[in-house]
């Protein structure tokens, strides 16, 4: 198994062995969703209407529960200096801890997401549209989170400076992949939203290990 | 024995100027050690022994100078230069949701020298065959380090960098690991160790204390007073 997979090995192992981490988040999400309708009353078009965003800010929001997972054990264990010493260039490490906590956190709130928007009365037509924005923006939130993650190993309350850092960098995601959603309740055309988010996903692939993994070094100095 | 893998060469460092936090650690430090040789670092806590072993490990980039590897500088291939190297730091990056076991493997397997044979007999020299399958988090502080110090044994990395290998341990796994140092000496292999206390590395190991390099003279070569 080469470095960069068994990284990713690791990760999906430790994940497992500590579920709660990943049930946490997840409960999360679903619980804050589930907040809107009990706290809207019964009005489902204005459901319908905020449904998009409120699915996509809350997954925002657990997804920033989940970040100080990166690295924050790691460095605090001494592991994070024995997976630089593993040979593995240190974005490339990034890119391995970003696929991992996507597979963790991205993929499971890809899958809950059409769920949950039931409860908020989305338009019929928007589901697929939803999961699309999910699988192309996640991914996003997962490499910027890493970045985040990476800048603020060691630091006090890590976990709020995090987000700090990442939330307003995700506001292009969120702003294409709401209108997306939206366009396809309205029966309109999703293309363009979605080219934009693919753009974006395409562009942090090879930018945010980069800079996560000159992060690191920092870290490690 | 394990085989080395890649081969030992000869590591020198050269005028190794480091600060930490903008405050001088050591300056003018030069070590050189060949194959089958072993360097004890010593002195007083504090003394920036850590720093030396994070030095030629590059974890640390010093602020003048450079180490060497059969006089290539390391800085030059990271990769390549991590490959040679087993380090333990003073934490044993040990997971407590593992068991010691596969502690061991998946830290191996991330540095591609997962090599199921060594690591049974690295288990067998520290004497850990009967702690292998609990999870690290029930281990006591030195059943913790020699897991950790298995994972080093089992390497097959030329050059063994060591931090206060000992602490916590025992009596008998003390020896064990200086039966390990032995072997790993005998087949060509490298060792610094970091440590206060009497490990015997075997005939012919050298001393430095990097508290005898005090700064002379500030970054810009004013000098100090």
């Amino acid at each position: 198994m080469s470095p960069f997979l068994a990284v990713i090995a690791r990760d999906l192992r430790l994940a497992r062995r500590q579920g709660t981490d990943i049930a946490m988040t997840l409960a999360f999400f679903v619980v804050v969703v589930a907040l809107f309708p009990l706290g809207l009353g019964p009005t489902p078009e204005l459901l319908a209407r905020i449904a998009p965003a409120v699915l996509w800010v809350t997954a925002l929001l657990a997804a920033m529960l989940s970040f100080d997972r990166l690295f924050q054990q790691d460095s605090e264990d001494g592991g994070l200096e024995q997976l630089a010493l593993s040979g593995l260039p240190l974005s490339l490490l990034a890119l391995a801890k970003a696929v991992a906590h996507w597979l963790t956190t991205g993929l499971p709130m890809l899958v809950l997401a059409p769920l949950l928007a039931v409860s908020l009365n989305l338009a019929s037509d928007a589901y697929w549209t939803l999961v699309a924005t999910l699988a192309l923006g996640t991914p996003v939130v997962s490499l910027f989170g890493t970045v985040g993650a990476a800048l603020v190993v060691g630091a006090r309350r890590a976990g709020v400076l995090v987000a700090l850092i990442v939330l307003p960098l995700l506001i292009p995601v969120l702003i294409f992949a709401v209108s997306a959603i939206e366009a396809a309740s309205a029966g309109l055309t999703i293309r363009v939203h979605l080219l934009f988010l693919g753009a974006i996903l395409a562009a942090s692939i090879p930018l945010a290990p980069l800079a996560a993994g000159a992060a690191l070094r920092q870290a490690l100095d | 024995m394990t085989e080395l893998s890649p081969a030992p060469g000869r590591l020198t460092a050269t005028d190794i100027a480091v600060a930490r936090g903008g405050r001088p650690v050591f300056a003018g430090l030069s070590l050189s050690l060949g194959p089958g040789e072993a360097l004890r670092l010593a002195g007083p806590n504090g003394g920036g022994k850590s720093t030396v072993l994070r030095v030629i490990a590059d974890l640390l980039t010093p602020l003048k100078g450079a180490v060497r590897w059969n006089g290539t500088a390391t800085s030059e291939d990271p990769s390549a230069h991590s490959r040679r190297i087993a380090y333990l730091g003073h934490a044993d990056a040990l997971k407590s949701a593992l068991t010691a076991r596969e502690n061991a493997e998946t830290m191996l397997s991330v540095a591609g020298r997962n090599n199921g044979a060594a690591l049974d007999r690295a288990f067998d020299l520290l004497d850990l065959q009967r702690l292998s399958d609990l999870p690290a988090g029930w281990l006591s502080a030195g059943q913790r380090r020699r897991v950790a110090l298995a994972r080093v044994v089992a390497s097959g990395a030329p050059l063994w960098l060591l931090d206060e290998p000992t602490v916590g341990l025992d009596a008998a796994s003390v020896s064990a690991l200086e039966r390990a140092i032995a072997g790993h000496r005998a087949a060509g292999g490298m060792v610094i160790a970091a440590t206060h206390i009497a490990l015997d590395l075997g005939p012919g190991d050298a001393t430095l204390d990097p508290g005898a390099f005090s700064w002379t003279t500030d970054v810009f070569g004013e000098a100090l007073v």
